[in-house]
């Protein structure tokens, strides 16, 4: 009996086995729409990603004391397990040595600033030690405690050990609200966390805010929804102007309503409701900011409950309330359920866009109304920006970590413009 | 939605009810931008209405705030009306200057996110696409991020985007970069950061746009011998038109109304209207910004419209009816 003879394999038309074909021209596709991606995907790269990376780059480093003080650093590295309590005499003398280097080069600022971050009041201690740097004798422990007794601080000499590597992890622990105290890092006082209170402050008010849009989006999502077309389209006009109209206008809107004098105001008074010296103060603080920022970002949740409301069918509510349902059972056990996708993808994008909102608040929020995006702002106005780059990497991974939820939930690709 | 014949009355009360808090709703949304319209011709400094607007007295009326933008910043505001006073406001007005610049500088990035987004959008939609949920992803999430981060990155990473001025690279690129040869304090800066901004926004709308673009058309133009260039721009743009220019519009607005960019990364020479505006609340608040915000108000609706229309089209070409 002859062996059985092996399968033929399907060859194209030249003669190549077809599934070779197949996968060749299948990568062929890939390469040709990824080629099509290929140039955005390089602006985003050097225009977005690199400096965003850059940015945590430089949440990670500060110069200002390794460069300027390298006979103390040079100590610091030779002697990596000295005891802070109590320096020798020869890293005293190093020290000397740099504060005269830096009166010379007129770089005390710099590298009492870096100090400063964790440790508070170096500032001032660093530009006096300098100034008297060149005067002073051996030994130079004592004459340096005599000009200043903080200089034998054990808080100190972590400080600069800690500042003497230029890569760093301390702007994330002072952005957490932790400094440098004689026994290590600790937490501050209660009224010193400014950088988690801040956090959780941002967290709650955007929180309220998504749920106050939630409460005013949903009727009228609901009644755009439900009406005919004719009408529906003219109504959703009043939706999306304020989503077209640009954010300053609407901000300086808010101010001309909400001032002490604005518009607002004076109709309570013009109603007898409150009395001419019992105005409301309702700028430059959070009502300010939450006022404003729900009607920014309201659009962002009318939009999505809208489009999910749409395709809900009529019928099961009628056929709901047929079946012996009251009103409201029907609306809680049938046609609320429904509308939870679009909830999600409403109240997920508020939430996003809220965390990271800026110009309102500095416009309108005054110092009660700042959120983080405001602390991050100020930071860099006052050349801060290891600290600045630190409190914006913290916000950024917290976005991530939304976004991805968003992504999980919901789907980026399900993102709809009005 | 209509009250069914057999409500209660519980229910028709609750019917009205609702009625009422959606127009309370739309009269937060609207009302205040509607209400920059008349402030805008306020006769006194103020930014509420005084006792003769609220009578319609014409005197509480004037249009002294919209005289103030084009004579701020005017060498001689007193002189007469001619054509040498209009040519020194086209030239030197404050205002005038600040909307120049950002007419310019959204046009550019327009032009550069409408390109790169449609011809990514155009791969993306392939079905054949690799890593296409996390490219999309990352593409959309200049939106995302915290404008504050975003300016941040690039006001650090800006600053040291320099190039030699008396280098081959300076020679060409020199002339769209500051008088250092950085991208900080540069038109260009300006331009590629709003371009980046823009970005999503036409990544969604013409993705969107393609979802109902019936792929077979493409290999119907082939098997008829078109080649790849005339299926482009016979077959597909003509179908797609309406979607990117309604994210061309978004890409636009996004950078016609981009202050924190800007002002991280511009020097003086970059002023813009939001930038102007962001100032003028900050500092010296007068019913001068009530004026731009009448005009852009009046610029948006038109925007509005178009967006409006095209997606008409868009939606009457790809044969959707309704919304």
């Amino acid at each position: 009996m002859a062996e059985a003879a092996p399968p033929p394999t399907l060859t194209t038309a030249d003669g190549r086995p077809l599934k070779a074909a197949l996968l060749a021209a299948q990568s062929r596709a890939k390469r040709r729409a990824f080629l099509l991606v290929l140039p955005l995907l390089f602006f985003v790269l050097l225009t977005f990603l690199i400096p965003i990376g850059y940015m945590l780059k430089r949440s990670f480093e500060h110069d200002g004391f390794a460069a300027s003080a390298p006979a103390v650093v040079a100590w610091f590295e030779a002697n990596p397990g000295f005891d802070p309590a109590n320096p020798p005499e020869e890293a005293y003398a190093a020290l000397v040595q740099d504060l005269a280097r830096m009166q010379e080069e007129k770089t005390t600022g710099i590298a009492g600033t870096r100090i400063n971050y964790s440790v508070p009041g170096t500032i001032s201690l660093f530009k006096k030690g300098a100034r008297e740097a060149k005067g002073l004798t051996a030994p130079f422990r004592e004459s340096l405690v005599a000009l200043d007794a903080t200089w034998a601080k054990p808080a100190l000499w972590r400080g600069m050990a800690s500042a003497s590597n230029v890569y760093t992890a301390e702007f994330y622990k002072v952005a957490s609200d932790l400094k440098l105290t004689d026994d290590g890092w600790a937490r501050g006082e209660d009224n010193e966390r400014i950088y988690l209170y801040l956090f959780a402050k941002t967290f709650f008010v955007s929180g309220l805010i998504t749920v106050i849009c939630l409460l005013l989006a949903f009727p009228v999502a609901h009644l755009l929804a439900t009406l005919p077309m004719a009408k529906s389209s003219l109504l959703m006009i009043m939706v999306l102007l304020p989503f077209w109209t640009s954010l300053l206008v609407r901000t300086t809107a808010w101010i001309a309503l909400l001032q002490e004098q604005g518009i607002v105001n004076d109709i309570l008074v013009g109603l007898g409701l409150i009395t001419e010296d019992g105005r409301l103060t309702m700028m430059y603080n959070m009502t300010g900011t939450i006022v404003a920022m729900t009607h920014v970002l309201l659009p962002f949740m009318v939009l999505p409950l809208y489009s999910v409301m749409k395709v809900i069918p009529p019928s099961y509510a009628r056929a709901a309330r047929s079946l012996g349902a009251t009103s409201w059972t029907t609306f809680r056990r049938v046609y609320l359920p429904q509308t939870l996708p679009g909830i999600a993808a409403g109240s997920l994008l508020v939430f996003i866009l809220a965390v990271g909102y800026y110009i309102t608040p500095a416009l309108v929020g005054g110092a009660d109304g700042a959120l983080i995006s405001n602390m991050i702002a100020a930071n860099m106005k006052n050349s801060n920006w290891s600290l600045a780059a630190a409190v914006a990497g913290m916000l950024l991974v917290a976005i991530l970590a939304l976004y991805w939820l968003y992504d999980q939930l919901i789907g980026i690709d399900r993102l709809k413009l009005g | 939605m209509a009250l069914p014949t057999y409500a209660s009355p519980l229910e028709r009360a609750w019917y009205y009810t609702y009625l009422v808090i959606c127009g309370l709703v739309f009269l937060f949304l609207i009302a205040p931008i509607l209400i920059v319209i008349p402030l805008s011709f306020n006769a006194e400094p103020y930014f509420t209405f005084t006792e003769k607007m609220l009578s319609f007295d014409p005197t509480g009326y004037s249009l002294r705030w919209y005289d103030t933008l084009l004579t701020l910043g005017h060498p001689d505001p007193e002189t007469a009306r001619d054509s040498t006073w209009w040519s020194a406001v086209w030239e030197r007005a404050t205002w005038v200057q600040a909307a120049k610049n950002s007419f310019w500088v959204g046009l550019w990035a327009t032009i550069l996110a409408t390109v790169l987004g449609t011809v990514a959008a155009l791969g993306l939609s392939r079905p054949e696409m690799p890593y296409r949920r996390l490219i999309m992803a990352l593409l959309i999430s200049p939106m995302i991020v915290p404008i504050i981060i975003i300016a941040v990155g690039m006001s650090f990473f800006f600053a040291k985007a320099c190039v030699a001025p008396d280098s081959a690279m300076g020679a060409i690129f020199g002339m769209f970069l500051s008088d250092k040869g950085c991208l900080a304090n540069s038109h260009l800066g300006v331009i590629v950061a709003h371009a980046v901004l823009g970005i999503p926004f036409v990544i969604i709308t013409v993705t969107a746009t393609l979802s109902g673009f019936d792929q077979s058309l493409i290999r119907a133009a082939h098997s008829l011998g078109a080649n790849p260039r005339t299926t482009f721009f016979k077959v597909i743009m003509p179908l797609i038109l309406p979607g990117i220019i309604s994210g061309a519009l978004f890409a636009f607005v996004t950078s016609f109304d981009e202050v924190v960019a800007v002002l991280f990364i511009a020097g003086p020479d970059q002023q813009t209207i939001p930038r102007q505006m962001f100032n003028g609340i900050r500092e010296a608040i007068s019913p001068a910004i009530l004026a731009v915000a009448t005009i852009l108000v009046i610029i948006s609706v038109l925007l509005l419209v178009a967006v409006e229309l095209l997606r008409r089209r868009s939606d009457r070409l790809r044969g959707v009816t309704g919304r």
